[in-house]
């Protein structure tokens, strides 16, 4: 159509934009078959019971209260550690280091650790933080597990956050006498909040859909906490570990139950996402 | 910048005098208070620095792990006996530990993951990036990126309840006369294949989709200019332009391919065979996952041996990307 003969049509062109339209409508179509089976067969487990209760042969209950409140334990804990830690090295890589060999180290590791398997990081994790450092199948391990695999995403996000504040406010912090430090903390940092927090609603979504670097540090219990602090140095099995165990054993009413509440929770980070960033241009 | 901090530290200098005065009547400027204010910059750089270190230490003593409990049953098998035997029987009378099957599973797995996922992917990415129209891209983009979320062990789900059955009536189709298949119920290597081919689309299309829209306009318009069609621009000028991105795409695909675990290891049957489609196959992955939690002694070393060969590869992926991007940088 754009060429300057006009008319002809190539039969190659034909088949190959078929092909792309073919391709990208695969991929919606994959996406809607998956959710919509998920919820379609997830629905009907989802009741008050299931999400109040702990599996107890006892009292005859099969509900994933205990799973729910482990993922939320790993999803503080590991935020509390890599978010503050993550944020810092953004902005030393941002605003303190010159360009040179120690920058372009701590760039590719930061990519290496983004492409290590989540299988890895369960290995190292057992050995590193579950034997060496002695806390064996417990909460803080896996979160301490997941600290380095969410390590990049808040890294990376939040360094392309503060990338984005304009030099003249910089400029500006410093003509008036202010310290790198003050600078930093009073208008860098807030400028690249939206930024900050999406990488924050990233790593969430990481941790909650994680499920090998967890089965061999968190453990799989699925009991209720005992006590509030003590319950990080137990064992806690995350709904995604919980899930794999009803698959492996079949169970798979329980397993769409919990299909359906991570991609509802998919869904929301998703949502949250495009919020923070909306937001955030809108300023 | 370097003229800011200079003008900015000579200011610094300056308003040191009338700090002293400032700080004398109670308040404190912007400065912080005096003398603690070298600490405390020093102080944060040194933060800062360490929060830095945090991925060269971690990428260091995962390594460090890694080679530690990875190799002693390398050397206590013999490394030929380990990598190049196919027979795995950790727990049997006279124990063997080849991982053969498994290395020869994952490449060809993720190899064959590949050439389904990366047609399909680097196709949605032209759609994004060259055809689509406002509102078409305004629904595949969203997909994708959902795609992106959903957790690995729900593609799991899906491969057992959808895939499986499918692979099952495909095999008693195919077999139906022969004696000396094994039936595998559907669980099996085309299925995890077909599980992998999917995971890696969102990779795929992100990545190819950037450096698609990174090839400058100019390109597209001169190749219009000269009369080639709309496809023939894009497979003729555009992806060959953003050939570097595109190869970067894959690599990156053949890392979340061959690092995937939990999505395969119900799906893929889970014994140590010949990577046949229709053999039920343990990729280097699924074997870690179905017996770290029963394993111990050499058999629990030969599973680290195991996820020190999955790191290898690993790494090889990394130093890969790391090279094309290098490359890409000098290039422009």
């Amino acid at each position: 159509m754009n060429s300057v003969y006009g008319s002809k049509r190539r039969i190659s062109d034909i088949v190959l934009l078929a092909l792309i339209y073919l391709s990208a409508a695969l991929a919606v179509a994959v996406l809607v078959g998956i959710v919509a089976y998920v919820f379609v067969r997830g629905v009907s487990s989802i009741n008050l019971s299931f999400l109040t209760t702990v599996t107890s042969a006892i009292k005859g209950t099969s509900g994933i209260l205990g799973n729910i409140v482990n993922t939320l334990y790993i999803i503080v804990i590991t935020l509390i550690i890599a978010a503050p830690v993550g944020i810092g090295a953004a902005v030393y890589l941002t605003e303190y280091a010159k360009p040179g060999r120690l920058v372009s180290l701590i760039e590719f590791t930061t990519e290496t650790l983004s492409g290590i398997p989540s299988i890895i990081y369960g290995l190292f994790g057992m050995v590193f933080f579950g034997t060496s450092l002695g806390l064996g199948f417990s909460i803080l391990c896996g979160s301490l597990t997941l600290t380095l695999m969410v390590l990049p995403i808040i890294i990376s996000t939040t360094q392309s956050a503060l990338k984005t504040v304009p030099l003249s406010y910089r400029s500006g912090a410093m003509g008036i006498g202010a310290t790198k430090w003050y600078m930093i903390r009073t208008i860098i940092l807030p400028s690249a909040m939206p930024g900050i927090v999406t990488s924050v609603i990233l790593s969430i979504g990481r941790i909650v859909g994680e499920s090998a670097a967890l089965l061999f540090t968190a453990g799989s219990a699925y009991f209720l906490p005992k006590s509030f602090f003590g319950h990080i140095f137990t064992s806690g099995g995350t709904l995604t570990i919980q899930m794999y165990l009803n698959m492996s054993k079949a169970k798979y009413t329980e397993a769409f139950g919990i299909a359906f509440i991570l991609i509802c929770i998919v869904l929301l980070i998703n949502f949250l996402t495009k919020v923070v960033i909306r937001t955030g241009t809108r300023k | 910048m370097e003229n800011v901090s200079t003008a900015g530290a000579r200011l610094k200098g300056r308003a040191l005098s009338s700090e002293k005065i400032i700080s004398k009547s109670g308040n404190f400027s912007i400065n912080g208070r005096g003398s603690s204010k070298n600490f405390v910059e020093t102080l944060m750089k040194f933060i800062f620095f360490l929060c830095a270190m945090a991925a060269v230490a971690a990428v260091l003593s995962i390594t460090l792990y890694m080679i530690i409990s990875g190799t002693p049953a390398l050397f206590q098998v013999g490394i030929f006996d380990m990598l190049f035997n196919t027979l795995w029987a950790p727990t049997a009378a006279e124990p063997s530990f080849g991982i053969a099957y498994m290395i020869l599973t994952s490449v060809t797995g993720t190899a064959l993951a590949l050439v389904i996922g990366v047609p399909v992917g680097l196709f949605t990415a032209v759609f994004l990036s060259e055809v689509a129209h406002k509102r078409a891209a305004a629904v595949v983009k969203p997909a994708v990126e959902l795609l992106a979320g959903i957790p690995s062990i729900v593609y799991g789900l899906m491969g057992v309840l959808i895939i499986n059955p499918l692979m099952y009536k495909l095999e008693f189709f195919i077999f139906s006369g022969s004696e000396t298949h094994k039936f595998t119920g559907g669980a099996n290597m085309l299925a995890a294949i077909l599980v992998l081919a999917v995971m890696i689309l969102p990779t795929v299309i992100n990545v190819s989709e950037t450096s698609l829209r990174a090839v400058p306009e100019e390109l597209r318009a001169a190749s219009l200019a000269l009369g080639a069609t709309k496809t023939q621009t894009i497979f003729k000028t555009t992806i060959p332009a953003a050939k570097n991105g595109i190869i970067t795409a894959v690599v990156l695909g053949v890392g979340r391919a061959i690092g995937e675990a939990m999505a395969i290891v119900l799906v893929s049957g889970n014994s140590v065979n010949m990577p046949l489609p229709f053999n039920s196959v343990r990729f280097l992955t699924t074997g870690i996952v179905s017996e770290m939690s029963y394993s111990s002694g050499l058999h629990r070393q030969a599973l680290f041996t195991v996820g020190l060969v999955l790191f290898a590869f690993i790494m090889i992926v990394n130093i890969v990307i790391n090279r094309i991007i290098k490359g890409g940088k000098g290039n422009e």
